[in-house]
């Protein structure tokens, strides 16, 4: 007992040590000399003038090898149709309906509901939220998904045991569990992008400026994020459950989740 | 191009109605029947454990036939309770990560300690203080590797005067007190790993702890009745009623709790009908309407609450026979119960889409990683461990000590 008691006492004491042996050895996607604590990076995102194009899931793919299978994205585009009410209805709007074939790449199908039954429609991009309060990062049980000091939430692919308590703990359907690295993966913001000075994929591309992504802590002269947070009343995704996402929408309607 | 590629994910994913995120598609469903086994095993651990401390602990003579049967329950089914886990990971040679650099914030990095804490200083240290002195004493008759195995777990210390064997058993006593919150928290423990889950309003729920530490008491003791029955069926022996009747008596108890406060969370959960509360209703009904209402409900749950019920009041007016058949057929459906119950938990929280604009529907596989068998090898294991320790230290070949627990505690 007394054996039992000295070995994790011991293991206690040893805790600390291995983390930071961890953390020092942590491969990070930053080039040298990049200093994460000189930046905070934000993503803010205009549903109105999303076109659902699909231009952004692709160059995602492609520039973070993605698995190509259609179930696994870094970022897709949702589609909402809101119907009409039923002509003897009391209701303002009709049934919602969502899709997002193949993540929205390579732009979608015309829709099978009669144009005439269309209320509106809209598309609405989705990548990693940038929880503030991670609750991805809270349930991990090694730490490789972890918050860098720049609003990035990474995932160290060899340090990853592959559980998946972290794909359960994100609301937003984020991550997916790789099937060739069998770990986890989710948006990185482009984290090897940004922090050479480049934009992410998906904002570099996008031909209507739907996304935009700026430096809170290094803002441009006519910075287009702080244009963007001044013009526009701004919500996020699931704002109940507390976790204080970083990426912005614009024009959010309440049927988005 | 994308009417082709709208193609190909139509025919991957035909088994979803309504909208789900892509890549919940992706890998669904992600914890399959393997993380359906995990709470299950764990819970049948602390169940059995508490049985035995009824015995050390509460001093309920009637249970003595099963005391030992109960602990080496509880070390079989601990030994296998981590397995699914690790078939499960995408890296478990990386699993041991999980009690080098623990992640503190995290349920399931705090479970490898609290597993080994209830493994190495609860279970198997009370286990050696109650069987050391048959160790000695076996130690000394049985021949071959038999003797040698016994001599070896005495780990040198022979001394069997009444002096030494009475510290035996207070120091038993005392784990066995430490042990009943340790089984607590062992299966509450797993409970949270699920309640913490606040994105999913399937698992995030407080009580769930409680639900599954209820749950666990009821199978746990549901499986003491069944290989108690079995393994006196399969020597040829009388069973001893009045020890199965006192075991359904505390079977009825723990159900009659374990019920109440499960139909407290379905009334809750119905009448404040939260977001995503009709969805659920959709899956719980369509998805789930097997496991939940057939298998849970009736079969795990009413069922052997009206026959263990109708036995407490009764019990004089039926024979005998009748009363042990009826133990045994209510000790099998609640352990069919409860792992329906662990499905249901498990698997629901995946049938709906996290946009709570989709059901999902699944399929159990037979080979695979996911697949039944596996599953059921891995149920079969700690039998066959049990089997294994029976014959080693619950043989009738073997003479006992014959000491009875709670009258050496408390003299």
């Amino acid at each position: 007992m007394l054996a039992t008691f000295g070995g994790v006492f011991a293991g206690l004491l040893a805790l600390p040590a291995a983390r930071a042996l961890k953390k020092k050895f942590r491969k990070s996607p930053a080039p040298n000399g990049y200093d994460a604590r000189q930046h905070k990076w934000l993503m803010c995102i205009d549903v109105d003038k999303c076109i659902g194009c699909g231009l952004c899931a692709d160059a995602c793919k492609s520039e973070n090898h993605v698995p190509e299978a259609p179930h696994f994205f870094r970022t897709w585009i949702e589609r909402y149709i809101i119907k009409k009410p039923a002509p003897d209805s009391t209701a303002v709007r009709g049934e919602v309906e969502v899709d997002s074939p193949n993540g929205g790449r390579g732009g979608f199908p015309p829709t099978l509901v009669p144009r005439d039954e269309i209320l509106k429609s809209f598309f609405v991009p989705k990548l990693c939220n940038l929880c503030e309060a991670s609750p991805c990062t809270q349930v991990c049980p090694v730490g490789a998904t972890f918050d860098t000091p720049d609003g990035a939430v990474l995932v160290d692919p060899t340090y990853c045991i592959g559980c998946g308590f972290c794909i359960q703990a994100c609301p937003y359907g984020c991550r997916f569990l790789s099937p060739v690295t069998k770990t986890a993966e989710k948006c990185t913001l482009c984290y090897h992008r940004i922090t050479r000075g480049l934009r992410p994929a998906c904002v570099d591309i996008c031909p209507t400026q739907a996304r935009v992504f700026g430096d809170l802590k290094n803002p441009l002269e006519n910075d287009p994020l702080q244009a963007f947070v001044q013009k526009n009343k701004v919500n996020t995704l699931k704002p109940h459950l507390g976790t204080n996402p970083r990426v912005l929408y614009a024009n959010l309607d309440k049927e988005v989740r | 191009m994308s009417m082709q590629l709208t193609q190909i994910l139509a025919e991957v994913a035909p088994h979803f109605d309504g909208y789900v995120y892509p890549n919940e598609a992706g890998t669904h469903p992600l914890w399959g029947v393997l993380i359906v086994l995990y709470p299950y095993i764990t819970g049948l651990v602390a169940g059995a454990f508490i049985m035995a401390s009824l015995v050390r602990v509460f001093r309920v003579k009637a249970l003595e036939p099963v005391y030992r049967l109960s602990l080496l329950t509880a070390l079989a089914f601990l030994l296998c309770a981590t397995l699914p886990l690790l078939c499960h990971l995408g890296h478990p040679e990386r699993s041991y990560q999980i009690m080098i650099t623990p992640h503190l914030t995290s349920p399931m990095a705090i479970f490898g300690f609290v597993y080994a804490w209830y493994l190495m200083a609860v279970l198997l240290l009370e286990l050696w203080f109650d069987f050391r002195e048959d160790f000695v004493k076996w130690g000394q008759t049985e021949p071959g590797l038999r003797g040698f195995i016994y001599r070896t777990l005495t780990v040198g210390v022979t001394d069997v005067s009444d002096k030494a064997i009475a510290l035996d058993h207070k120091l038993s006593w005392i784990i066995s007190i430490i042990g009943i919150p340790s089984a607590f928290l062992l299966h509450g423990y797993v409970g949270f790993i699920f309640g913490s889950i606040k994105a999913n309003p399937w698992w995030g729920n407080a009580i769930m702890p409680i639900i599954f530490i209820l749950s666990a008491m009821v199978s746990g003791i549901a499986l003491c009745i069944f290989i108690y029955m079995v393994l006196t069926w399969l020597r040829r022996r009388a069973l001893d009623v009045r020890c199965l009747d006192v075991m359904g008596m505390f079977l009825f108890y723990a159900l009659v709790i374990d019920a109440t406060v499960e139909a407290l969370d379905l009334i809750h959960r119905a009448y404040s009908a939260q977001e995503g509360f009709y969805v659920m209703e959709y899956m719980a009904q369509e998805r789930l309407f097997y496991t939940l209402t057939i298998g849970q409900m009736l079969m795990g749950t009413l069922f052997p609450l009206l026959v263990l019920g109708a036995l407490q009041v009764a019990r004089k007016f039926i024979a005998g026979t009748v009363r042990t058949t009826l133990y045994f057929t209510c000790s099998v459906c609640i352990l069919l119960g409860v792992l329906a119950m662990r499905w249901n938990v498990v698997m629901g929280g995946q049938f709906f889409s996290k946009s709570l604009r989709g059901v999902m529907s699944y399929k159990l596989e037979f080979a695979g990683a996911e697949g039944w068998l596996l599953g059921l090898i891995l149920l079969s294991l700690p039998f066959i461990i049990l089997t294994v320790l029976i014959k080693l230290f619950l043989s009738e070949s073997l003479p006992t000590s014959g000491h009875i627990p709670h009258r050496i505690d408390n003299p």
